[in-house]
C-alpha cells in the first residue's frame, strides 16, 4: 500500500525549527524570533504558530521566559535528535523494509551501495 | 465579540439565512467560505450595521449593529470586493477623509502597509490597475486599525507575490484585541491563514469549527489509491486526495478545497460529526 502521512501545518513548523536548531543555526540558551515574527515571515495564523511553540515547550525543547521570549533549551539538539530517531525507528525504517520485500531485495544487497 | 442569534435575512423574494447562530471571538482570522450567491456578502453587511436582520440579532460588543451608534461605527471597518472611487481621488486622500471617524487609526501604520504591499498611495486611484487599487484599499482599511475588521473577498484581482504579501500583512496585523473576518470563494489564497473556518450555504452555517478540531474529526489523506470510503475525493499529481472521517488515525494536513467539497457534499453527516 503506498500511503503517505502528511504532517498538520503545526508539526511542519515545529520541524523547521527543530532542523535550525539541528543544524546549529540556534544554540542552547539562544533566544528564537516571536511567535509573532515567525508568523509573519510564512504568512500563516499566528495560532498556529502558537500551537507550534506550545508542542515544542512540550517537549522541553524550547523554554518560555515570560515577557522576553522563548529560548532553546539546553540539550535541545540532543532531544530532538532522540525523537528523531524514534520516529525513523518506529514509522521509517518499517516502511523502508516493506518496500525492500516488496523489490525483493535485502539489506545485504544494499551493502555495496552504501 | 461578534454575536448572530436566530439571524434570518431575506430580500423581497429570496431567502438568505434561516435561524443562524454563529459567534466571532477576538484575537482570531475567521475565514468565511461559501460558492457565489451563498450570502457571504450578506452577512458581513448585516454584522456591520448595513443591514437589518429580518428575524433574530447581530449585536457587536452587545450593541445591536442595526442601531449604528457612533462607539460601534468607530470600531468596525468592512471593505467590500468592489468600491466607488472619485476619480480624482488618491489612497491618501481616502485615508485622510475616513481617518477622523476611526479614533485608533494610524498614518504611520498606512506608510508601512502601503511598503509592505508595494503601493504609492499618492498615485490617483484611477491610473492604477485593479490589483493595485485593491491593495492601496486593504492597506487603508487595515490602518485604520479597528477591532473589527470585515473583508469581502480581498484577494480578488490580487497578481501571485501580492497574495503572500496580503497573507504576511494579515498575520502582522491580528492582534489579541482584533477580529478580522475574510469572505472569499477563493478559499487556496487563505489556507493556513484563517482560523476557525465557517463554511455557509443553503440558508445554514454547514461548518464552524477550529482547525484543531476539523483535523481531530477528518484526516486528509494523500495516497496511491482512491478510498471508496471518502468524503470526497479528488485526483492530485502522484495519487489521490482522499477527506476520511478520522478514526484514531491522527492529524494530518488539512486540505482547504478537499474540506470545502467534503462538506458541501455530506452537510448533514459533517453537522453530525461536529456536534
Amino acid at each position: 500500500m503506498d500511503f503517505k502521512k502528511q504532517k498538520p501545518i503545526y508539526q511542519q513548523i515545529a520541524d523547521t525549527l527543530c532542523e535550525r536548531i539541528v543544524g546549529g543555526q540556534w544554540k542552547g540558551d539562544d533566544r528564537i524570533p516571536s511567535v509573532r515574527d515567525v508568523a509573519i515571515q510564512l504568512g500563516v495564523n499566528p495560532n498556529t504558530v502558537m500551537r507550534s511553540f506550545d508542542h515544542l515547550q512540550q517537549a522541553e525543547i524550547i523554554y518560555n521566559r515570560r515577557g522576553v521570549g522563548y529560548f532553546v533549551a539546553p540539550d535541545a539538539k540532543e532531544r530532538i535528535l532522540q525523537l528523531q530517531r524514534k520516529e525513523f525507528l518506529d514509522e521509517e525504517l518499517p516502511a523502508f523494509v516493506q518496500r525492500l520485500s516488496v523489490l525483493g531485495m535485502t539489506l545485504d544487497d544494499l551493502k555495496q551501495y552504501v | 465579540m461578534i454575536d448572530i442569534k436566530n439571524f434570518s435575512f431575506s430580500y423581497t423574494k429570496t431567502q438568505v439565512f434561516d435561524n443562524i447562530n454563529l459567534q466571532f471571538q477576538k484575537g482570531a482570522i475567521y475565514g468565511l467560505l461559501g460558492e457565489n450567491g451563498v450570502g457571504k456578502t450578506t452577512l458581513l453587511k448585516a454584522i456591520s450595521g448595513l443591514l437589518k436582520p429580518t428575524a433574530g440579532s447581530c449585536t457587536v460588543d452587545e450593541q445591536v449593529s442595526f442601531d449604528r451608534q457612533p462607539e460601534f461605527l468607530q470600531n468596525i471597518f468592512l471593505l467590500p470586493d468592489e468600491v466607488q472611487l472619485p476619480d480624482s481621488a488618491t489612497p491618501e486622500k481616502f485615508f485622510n477623509d475616513l481617518a477622523p471617524f476611526y479614533p485608533k487609526q494610524s498614518g504611520e501604520m498606512l506608510q508601512h502597509l502601503a511598503g509592505e504591499l508595494k503601493v504609492d498611495i499618492s498615485r490617483k486611484f484611477k491610473e492604477m490597475s485593479f490589483g493595485q487599487q485593491k491593495k492601496s484599499l486593504l492597506a487603508c482599511a487595515m490602518a485604520l486599525n479597528t477591532d473589527y475588521l470585515l473583508l469581502d473577498e480581498p484577494t480578488n484581482g490580487l497578481d501571485i507575490p501580492s497574495k503572500a504579501d496580503f497573507r504576511r500583512i494579515l498575520s502582522e496585523k491580528v492582534g489579541e484585541e482584533q477580529t478580522i473576518i475574510i469572505s472569499t470563494h477563493q478559499v487556496k489564497d487563505v489556507e493556513n491563514l484563517i482560523d476557525p473556518i465557517i463554511i455557509i450555504s443553503n440558508n445554514s452555517v454547514l461548518l464552524d469549527a477550529s482547525v484543531e478540531k476539523i483535523t481531530d474529526k477528518l484526516y486528509f489523506e494523500y495516497g496511491g489509491q482512491q478510498r471508496p470510503d471518502a468524503l470526497y475525493s479528488e485526483m492530485m499529481p502522484g495519487g489521490y486526495l482522499n477527506v476520511l472521517v478520522n478514526n484514531g488515525m491522527g492529524e494530518s494536513q488539512l486540505n482547504i478545497e478537499g474540506l470545502f467539497n467534503a462538506v458541501l457534499r455530506n452537510s448533514a453527516m459533517i453537522k453530525n460529526l461536529f456536534e
